[in-house]
């Protein structure tokens, strides 16, 4: 591989750039969904697709989410690699019992004959203001189905990495992408072609007194927090998981056990989200490193609020704070 | 049709419509339409006979193994025989098919092996290994209608691909109230796919009747808003379900577009082993449908025409109930999988994540089964 220029690059456009990558490498990935192809996709993430590689590998379809699942799966069935969008993770539940049905169980239920290599795509998260039914998190829905991934990129360079990876990945991947921050910083990223792996989590910040658990869009949120907590001589290990299902719990487990605490920062609704699955699996496995117990600071038990109150659901920088020095407090 | 609604001036006919149903055998046994020679040759019309006498006498068996416990609930595919074999017969090796589960006479021309039906119904996923039929075909699909756009994907996957082979899809006549029925042929319709959809109209959906399951006059007739044609065939008279459906496929091959036919049949038995179609279903009804029932017209064409004789019918009954009796054979001799099966195909690779659930189950396997082992020896 030749060695290219970074560019500096949105996350959005870091979805479009490994799509266009795999496209281009692998003549099986084709593009599926409402708006992508001429319109380029409402945020824009499929744009130039079309052109670039014609109306049969990149299809705008009918409005219809199951269609769109179900196809990707029939699609995928014969091997091809299809790449489906669903514009917002709010219109995603009609395409479920495909997602769960099919693609998640087509290897198994065949005992390997046939399988289910797609990719679905959706922008996911609040605080953007958007209309009702814009603005949910509800990874944990796919994290509790076996036979699926799910991965939630947090950065430029990570979603163009992680992307590859999940078009590459022999089974299916639901790629969830906050679209709160698709375009709140450039990034340098080399259109190289190299994969991030899946199923492990980033480790962004190294600290020795707590460890702050979160994904997506609240990766920023950690990080400033961390920033602010630095100036006071408190040292917080950042872990963006990347991939919630599987969960790579071994780089949770190694941090913590030498921080002592955790605390677990997710924008989706606190009740059975995935940061009560990581608890509790600290609960089981590093129950006697802990020094305080493991602090959930979460979104409400509430469906997303229209966009006027969205403020008070969303998790700010000083929540973290504040949550981290309760858990840094405790005993 | 009114060309004006209310007296609206500015309303205006779009579409008009009929129809087609194609007969080709009545229940009498009788030709009531010319008979293609290349097509309805002693040969192909043999062979869909004794095809369906096979199953037929399949599914009895299959039925027995449920009732006596050696097979899980299984859906009886009584009085559908001649739409499994025009589909069997109908379609290439290189064409994809996606079943319901209802289509053993299907599955079977596929080359599906008997034993690997009962396995699927006898709890076992090997069964969906279906080695010996064609590897894309999709495994039984119990989500009703599902197949459908699956089916519309692998169609676009044909597509894409500059390739010539067509994809068959089939469901019930329930399946067509679904969401998953209307979006498929809407984008067949659009997409001008090459796939066919069967609609098994049994006049069914478990206890619905297809009277209370829509207003529409025919199910055919749903292609039309879907920009496809629709069709209807006597689902009982094997030789037009085989004749209407290679025409469709012939013609999706060809690039020229998708198909709905609506096949009209009878379910002379119960959903599954597990309904009882006497506490919703009038004796009145049964007895009309076995009046109407696909195999007794056909051996009646056939002995008119001097094709097949009470000799060759009990050579050929000898032969299915040999073959019959090596698939259960098979069947019930094919050896467990180790347990961990249950985790090795989930993913192609085993997340880390998962291992240690993998060994918790080996261990608690060996233990249920090491009980099990001393409770027979006592």
């Amino acid at each position: 591989m030749t060695s290219l220029p970074p560019l500096k690059k949105t996350l959005v456009e870091a979805v479009n750039l490994a799509l266009a990558h795999e496209m281009r490498r692998d003549e099986s990935v084709v593009v599926l969904g409402e708006d992508v192809a001429t319109n380029g996709g409402v945020f824009r993430a499929t744009e130039g697709l079309k052109d670039e590689f014609g109306i049969r590998r990149v299809m705008d379809t009918p409005l219809a989410e199951a269609l769109i699942a179900g196809v990707a799966v029939g699609m995928a069935s014969q091997g091809l690699k299809p790449v489906a969008e669903i514009q917002f993770m709010g219109f995603i539940f009609a395409a479920m019992e495909h997602i769960i049905c099919h693609a998640a169980r087509m290897r198994n239920r065949t005992r390997g004959r046939l399988s289910c290599p797609m990719v679905l795509r959706a922008p996911y998260g609040g605080g953007i203001h958007a209309p009702e039914h814009h603005s949910e998190s509800t990874e944990a829905l796919f994290a509790h189905i076996p036979g699926l991934r799910v991965v939630v990129p947090s950065s430029p360079a990570r979603t163009y990495g992680l992307l590859l990876s999940a078009i590459r990945d022999p089974d299916p991947v639901i790629f969830l992408e906050p679209k709160r921050i698709y375009r709140l910083n450039k990034q340098e990223v080399i259109d190289n072609g190299e994969a991030l792996p899946l199923d492990v989590c980033f480790t962004l910040r190294e600290g020795k007194d707590i460890t702050l658990v979160t994904w997506g869009a609240m990766v920023h949120e950690a990080l400033q927090a961390a920033d602010q907590l630095a100036q006071q001589g408190i040292s917080v290990e950042v872990i963006d998981v990347a991939t919630l299902k599987p969960l790579d719990m071994e780089t949770i487990l190694h941090s913590v056990e030498k921080t002592g605490r955790c605390v677990i920062v997710h924008e989706a609704a606190r009740s059975n989200g995935v940061g009560a699955e990581i608890a509790a699996q600290l609960a089981e496995k590093a129950l006697l490193w802990l020094q305080a117990p493991v602090k959930r600071i979460a979104g409400y038990d509430i469906p997303m609020p229209y966009f006027k109150y969205e403020q008070y659901y969303m998790i700010h920088v000083d929540e973290i704070i504040q949550g981290i020095e309760e858990t840094l407090a405790y005993g | 049709m009114q060309a004006t609604i209310n007296n609206n001036p500015f309303s205006k006919t779009v579409a008009q419509f009929n129809i087609a149903y194609t007969q080709m055998i009545n229940h009498l046994g009788e030709a009531v339409a010319h008979l293609d020679p290349d097509i309805a040759n002693e040969k192909l019309l043999t062979d869909l006979y004794k095809s369906m006498v096979f199953i037929r006498l399949f599914d009895k068996k299959a039925v027995a193994l449920q009732r006596t416990g050696k097979m899980g609930t299984y859906p009886s595919s009584l009085g559908q025989e001649a739409v499994g074999v025009g589909i069997g017969y109908a379609m290439n090796p290189n064409d994809v098919f996606a079943p319901y589960y209802r289509d053993h006479a299907a599955l079977y021309l596929r080359g599906v092996s008997l034993a690997d039906m009962l396995l699927y119904w006898g709890g076992d996923e090997r069964g969906s290994l279906i080695n010996g039929a064609p590897q894309f075909d999709l495994p039984n699909c119990v989500p009703i209608a599902n197949q459908i756009t699956h089916a519309a994907g692998i169609a676009c996957a044909i597509k894409i691909r500059h390739e010539k082979n067509a994809v068959l899809t089939t469901c019930g006549d329930g399946a067509t109230s679904r969401g998953d029925f209307y979006e498929a042929i809407n984008l067949a319709g659009i997409w001008q796919l090459p796939m066919v959809v069967v609609v098994n109209n049994n006049q069914w959906a478990i206890s619905v009747s297809r009277g209370i399951q829509t207003a529409a006059e025919t199910i055919a007739q749903k292609a039309i808003a879907a920009g496809m044609p629709g069709e209807q065939v006597d689902g009982n008279d094997a030789l037009a379900v085989y004749s209407v459906i290679k025409k469709a496929l012939k013609k999706a091959r060809a690039g020229k577009g998708p198909t709905l036919i609506e096949a009209i049949t009878y379910r002379l038995g119960d959903h599954t082993t597990a309904d009882d179609a006497t506490r919703y279903r009038p004796p009145e009804a049964l007895n009309k449908g076995w009046e109407l029932e696909p195999i007794k017209r056909l051996q009646t064409f056939l002995h008119n025409n001097n094709f097949w004789g009470p000799e060759q019918e009990r050579a050929w009954i000898t032969q299915c109930e040999q073959n019959i009796t090596q698939g259960v054979e098979a069947y019930l001799n094919t050896p467990d999988a180790p347990p961990e099966d249950i985790f090795d195909y989930l993913y192609a690779e085993l997340p880390f994540a998962m291992e240690e659930q993998r060994q918790h189950l080996i261990a608690k396997a060996r233990s249920l089964n090491a009980n099990k082992k001393e409770e027979e020896s006592l």
